[in-house]
């Protein structure tokens, strides 16, 4: 057990794969250097040299096709997408390529490799720095998604994701980079993708969270007055932990999905569908997405914060839930809530 | 506002003794930058551009308020340079709605149709193959408009800045290209990504003018550009330009260059742009002696005036969030 900051985890990981297999390799845009943009990759250069740790051209598509081909021929690449927008460039090479490989070959060529990116808002960068974009890539078999939510799984997913055979994403929340934490290293601490975690248990509802918004969904539940919850970390997008989830509503019988992307193609629409059509004799209540508003992230600090669900509006959104029955409004539905 | 934006473009593209003083302006208002960072004024991020005033101002200068400009996140002194006011631009770093877009696009993020300023892009080589398309739009309607795509040494590694060349070339638009090499991208050492010393050599194998420019001397930039926009508009297809300068801050915010080698700043400080044209002009007899000083008092003080105004004004409402997503 080891204290340290997300980052820090998330190059102790790497570290930890490159010292175990020769075949782990690690480039990006100012990561070997530099130690990379969020520093998740400090320290790496000086011990493992520059024949496995490389600075990138500003070129996604090029290196990314690069860890495709490396990956498919023997390497396992842990390539760095400084913010998930710039996928955008390279996204043939993740989703119509790397995640194809394997069925356009019989099964006969793997890609083992990990495509991390840093994704979300609460800093100030603007709507074309601040997205999630897990709608990029969960609609597409063949890839695995992971979603860090602080230090304590980026270690254990990191590693899981090198070490999977599959393509990998690994999507990071920028804004917990800096968050410190407990963090299991070593082998034990490995957490196999696909697994929940569940963080908290309670009677009345299920609240399942990802990456940001589970911190947000613990100090819902936290503040939570005359109700408890469930709340569990699906870690894994895809594959979900479809198990964790629905013996969870089974028991509590209610389930809200608290995401930070917007409502429209959001992740949580899978898992509520999934729950309404397979437990729907379970459910005392609609079940609820908790999101945000279909809109650009905006700039300034009080808009982007109204943006992002908080703690507050899931406890307000729960607590509506609980004593209506009925799937409350969205906040930008209510009258006056955009004067 | 617009018709003062229109009047701060013309006197650029008509006077040097103007061009000099919206130089001076830019490097006054990025400096600021900085105490607003210390006054915790500003959310986010920003990248300055000091340093880098000769190439803003010499491009604006050659280029008509209806061609059209692709530009990045590191966009404030282009903005200004074309004519944006320094409320429009200090009011989007800070978030304002007096800012060019409102307020709600952030210091990356400025727009202005009126000078043919479309909104600046934050994602590396988006704008050149934009550019292209504008330059479509002026062909296929028939005017000698042109598209211009301002971008940094950087993006000339990434299949955008290739496809959009290339595009433009074989259509032949009227565009041009303008690499502001500034030695850096990010904290990498141009030599460290890119294996050729001149980007607009790559402009053979469009089959295209490439034209490496003293980035640091306004006059020359404008020359090259007025040279490639003659070419454009006379419908003899797109050039790339490649200006050489120097980024004199960090890449943004957060960045202090310790990477950047002993001496490096000092040896580029030596041809200041601001301070080579000023002399310039007073060589020429168009300024007097301690004149360039006077202006750069008076202008720094008129933009300490308009931050100073931009800190009174208001921040986007939440409605706004909801505006313009879709038409
Ligand atoms: C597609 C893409 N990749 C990476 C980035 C992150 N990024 C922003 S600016 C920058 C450096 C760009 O360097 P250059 O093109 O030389 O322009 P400069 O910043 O020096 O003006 C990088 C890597 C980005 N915005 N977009
Ligand atoms: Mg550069």
């Amino acid at each position: 057990m080891a204290r340290m900051r997300m980052n820090q985890a998330i190059a102790a990981a790497i570290g930890d794969e490159m010292r175990e297999n020769p075949d782990v390799v690690t480039f990006g845009e100012d990561v070997a250097v530099a130690g990379g943009p969020f520093k998740t990759s400090d320290g790496l250069l000086e011990e493992f040299g520059p024949l496995r740790v490389r600075d990138t051209p500003i070129a996604e598509m090029g290196f990314m096709g690069a860890a495709v081909g490396a990956a498919a021929t023997g390497l396992r690449p842990v390539a760095e997408i400084m913010f998930v927008e710039f996928l955008g460039v390279a996204l043939d090479q993740l989703v119509t390529e790397a995640a194809k490989f394997n069925y356009l070959s019989g099964g006969t060529v793997r890609v083992p490799m990990v495509m991390r990116a840093s994704v979300g808002a609460g800093l100030g960068f603007g709507c074309q720095h601040s997205q999630v974009m897990e709608s990029w890539m969960v609609g597409s078999p063949g890839l695995k998604i992971a979603v860090l939510s602080g230090p304590g799984n980026a270690y254990g997913l990191t590693r899981a994701a090198i070490r999977d055979d599959n393509p990998v994403a690994v999507l990071e929340p920028r804004i917990l980079y800096a968050v410190r934490g407990d963090v299991t290293t070593g082998v034990e601490g490995i957490i196999p993708l696909g697994q929940a975690a569940t963080l908290a248990s309670g009677n009345d509802i299920t609240l399942v969270s990802c990456g940001s918004t589970v911190r947000t969904c613990l100090a819902a539940a936290g503040e939570a007055d005359g109700w408890t919850a469930d709340v569990i970390d699906l870690q894994t997008l895809q594959p979900w932990d479809t198990e964790a989830v629905l013996s969870s509503v089974a028991r509590t019988g209610r389930l809200a999905v608290v995401e930070e992307c917007p409502y429209s193609g959001g992740w949580g629409a899978d898992i509520v569908a999934k729950v309404v059509s397979e437990a729907f004799g379970d459910l005392s209540a609609p079940p609820m997405r908790i999101t945000a508003p279909d809109v650009h992230v905006p700039f300034g600090k009080e808009l982007e914060q109204r943006y992002l669900p908080s703690a507050e509006y899931v406890t307000a959104q729960v607590g509506e839930l609980l004593a209506t029955g009925e799937s409350p409004p969205h906040w930008w539905e209510r009258d006056g809530a955009l004067v | 506002m617009s018709s003062e934006v229109l009047a701060r473009r013309e006197a650029v593209r008509t006077d040097r003794t103007a061009r000099f003083e919206r130089m001076v302006e830019i490097r006054a208002l990025e400096d600021a930058v900085r105490g607003l960072f210390a006054e915790g004024l500003v959310h986010g991020t920003t990248h300055t551009c000091q340093g880098q005033e000769a190439v803003s101002v010499g491009v604006a200068a050659a280029l008509r308020p209806t061609d059209s400009v692709c530009c990045t996140y590191r966009g404030h002194g282009m903005g200004m340079a074309l004519g944006l006011t320094p409320q429009q631009v200090c009011g989007e770093i800070m978030g304002r709605v007096v800012g060019s877009i409102g307020g709600v696009g952030g210091s990356m993020h400025l727009c202005e149709t009126s000078i043919g300023l479309l909104p600046t892009m934050a994602i590396v080589g988006a704008g050149v193959p934009v550019a292209a398309g504008a330059a479509l739009t002026a062909q296929v309607r028939g005017t000698d408009d042109v598209a211009v795509a301002v971008f940094g040494d950087g993006a000339a590694n990434i299949g955008a800045f290739h496809e959009g060349i290339n595009i433009a070339s074989i259509w032949k638009l009227p565009a041009i290209f303008i690499c502001e090499n500034n030695q850096y991208g990010e904290y990498s050492p141009i030599a460290a990504t890119t294996p050729i010393a001149n980007i607009a050599d790559r402009a053979v194998s469009y089959g295209i003018p490439g034209e490496v420019v003293d980035g640091q001397d306004v006059d020359a930039v404008n020359a090259a550009v007025e040279a490639a926009a003659a070419r454009a508009r006379a419908g003899d297809g797109p050039s790339l330009l490649e200006m050489k300068t120097y980024r004199y801050a960090g890449h943004s915010r957060s960045d202090t260059a310790p990477y950047r080698p002993a001496g490096e700043f000092e040896k580029w400080y030596e041809r200041d742009p601001i301070n080579t044209f000023g002399a310039r002009l007073v060589a020429e007899g168009l300024l007097a002696d301690g004149e360039p000083e006077k202006i750069t008092a008076r202008v720094t003080e008129q933009v300490d005036a308009a931050v100073a105004e931009v800190k009174t004004a208001d921040s986007p409402g939440v409605a706004s969030m909801f505006e313009n997503v879709l038409v």
